[in-house]
């Protein structure tokens, strides 16, 4: 574990160049970010008492508002329910292993049950709205390098999908996906799918703590079978804790800290694993993604077989 | 942190199970608050622990992973979770993290208490 050590003086919004979007971020930055429909979700009771009279709401109001105004203040910032991930087609990535796959909670891995947390102390001129708005709008550019992160052009936003290709090594990349589970102001968290190295979730978040912000990475996840929970154990732990600091101090820098640090901590909270879940094996996507990467020639080949006998 | 606006307040129904009642925002600030209530419901006696949500006003993904960690506890411990009293948006969130697959979820009390599912 290192030490946090706040910086005595970090650059202003001007002076690390925040688009105006984040360096305006405001407390209800998600309620603007978030569609027209779930600004109107989100919008607090009192607001539409402030904007019209009662009686100008009430002749205004569309059929479906009531049922609206009865939504809890968080419903724009939870994805809509999803049984079976739909993805579109991203540049920059294979795209593989994720159409159709369930996403994948602690309770459905195999491994035991890990918290993870990263923590890094923003400073004094950085509030928790801003960071989290630079977080979400520039998300992959914060990713060690070998690892591509194709998301939404909009940034992180509840439901979306995202593809990930992330390297493991002599040249393999394995290609899986992330489900944006929650987006607000103040955080944002990735659910993972079926296949991928962990079944988990991923919160990553800001907040003030006496004069400075704190941002933190938790992930609370078990490996998802057998195999990852061995490639796990076997330096997989310490790959991903170094894969979450080099992060973290990447959007330190883009916040301006002269010197980011990151605090790392690890906690067991499950010892036991869960064998029950052992067939997760076979969505595997380290083992599809080696298979893709070798037949990948003789795919192509006989693509190219199948198109000149059709064009003979 | 700031301080968790919430209230978590026990009932003992029956020799081996307690309901919680909760009441306002479920979030990763109220891990404390939760931790004391499930302390006060536990012991070795306790077979079912019943949460009840019908207060429920806010619950983000800090509250998700919170309830994660009650779980393994419950689980440790070999007592059964169940939850009553969610509305249609939070039940939906329970589907979705498929926490509902771990904790059972029922309409009512009284479906909660004998492990009636919806």
């Amino acid at each position: 574990m290192t030490d946090t050590k706040g910086p005595d003086k970090v650059a202003t919004a001007d002076e690390i160049g925040l688009s105006a979007r984040e360096a305006a971020a405001p407390p209800h930055a998600a309620a603007q970010a978030a569609p027209p429909h779930a600004a109107a979700q989100a919008a607090p009771p009192h607001a539409a008492a402030q904007a019209a009279p009662p009686h100008a709401a009430a002749q205004a109001a569309p059929p479906h508002a009531a049922a609206q105004a009865a939504l809890p203040r968080d419903a724009a910032s939870w994805a809509r329910k999803v049984d079976r991930l739909e993805v579109d087609h991203r540049s920059g990535v294979r795209g593989t292993n994720v159409a159709g796959r369930r996403l994948t909670g602690p309770v459905q891995g195999l491994g035991k049950m890990w918290q993870k947390t990263y923590r890094m102390d923003a400073g004094s001129q950085i509030t928790p709205e801003q960071a989290i708005a630079t977080w979400r709008e520039h998300f992959p550019e914060f990713w060690p390098k070998g690892n591509r992160f194709a998301g939404a052009l909009t940034g992180i936003n509840p439901g979306d999908v995202a593809l990930l290709d992330l390297s493991i090594g002599g040249g393999v990349e394995l290609s899986t996906g992330v489900f944006v589970l929650y987006a607000d102001a103040e955080s944002f968290t990735l659910m993972t799918p079926q296949g991928h190295m962990f079944a988990g979730w991923i919160t990553f978040s800001a907040e003030r703590e006496g004069d400075t912000t704190t941002v933190q990475a938790l992930v609370l996840m078990r490996a998802n079978d057998p195999l990852y929970e061995i490639a796990m154990t076997l330096g997989g732990h310490r790959k991903e804790d170094k894969f979450w600091a080099a992060t973290l101090t990447a959007l330190g820098r883009r916040l301006g800290l002269p010197d980011p640090r990151v605090e790392t901590r690890s906690t067991c909270v499950d010892s036991k694993r869960q064998w029950r879940h052992s067939r997760n094996v076979w969505h595997n996507s380290m083992v599809r993604s080696v298979l893709q990467t070798v037949l990948a020639p003789l795919v192509g080949l006989s693509r190219l077989a199948r198109g000149v006998k059709s064009q003979a | 942190m700031s301080a968790p606006a919430i209230t978590m307040d026990v009932r003992r129904v029956g020799e081996t199970t307690a309901v919680v009642d909760i009441r306002g925002e479920v979030t990763a600030a109220c891990e404390p608050v939760l931790m004391s209530a499930y302390e006060a419901a536990g012991g070795s006696a306790t077979s079912r622990l019943v949460l009840n949500f019908g207060g429920l006003e806010y619950m983000n993904s800090g509250g998700i992973g919170m309830l994660v960690t009650l779980l393994v506890r419950a689980n440790r411990q070999r007592q059964q979770l169940a939850a009553y009293g969610l509305s249609e948006h939070y039940r939906e969130i329970f589907e979705l993290t498929r926490l509902d697959e771990a904790i059972t979820l029922s309409d009512s009390e009284e479906s909660a208490l004998h492990g009636v599912v919806r």
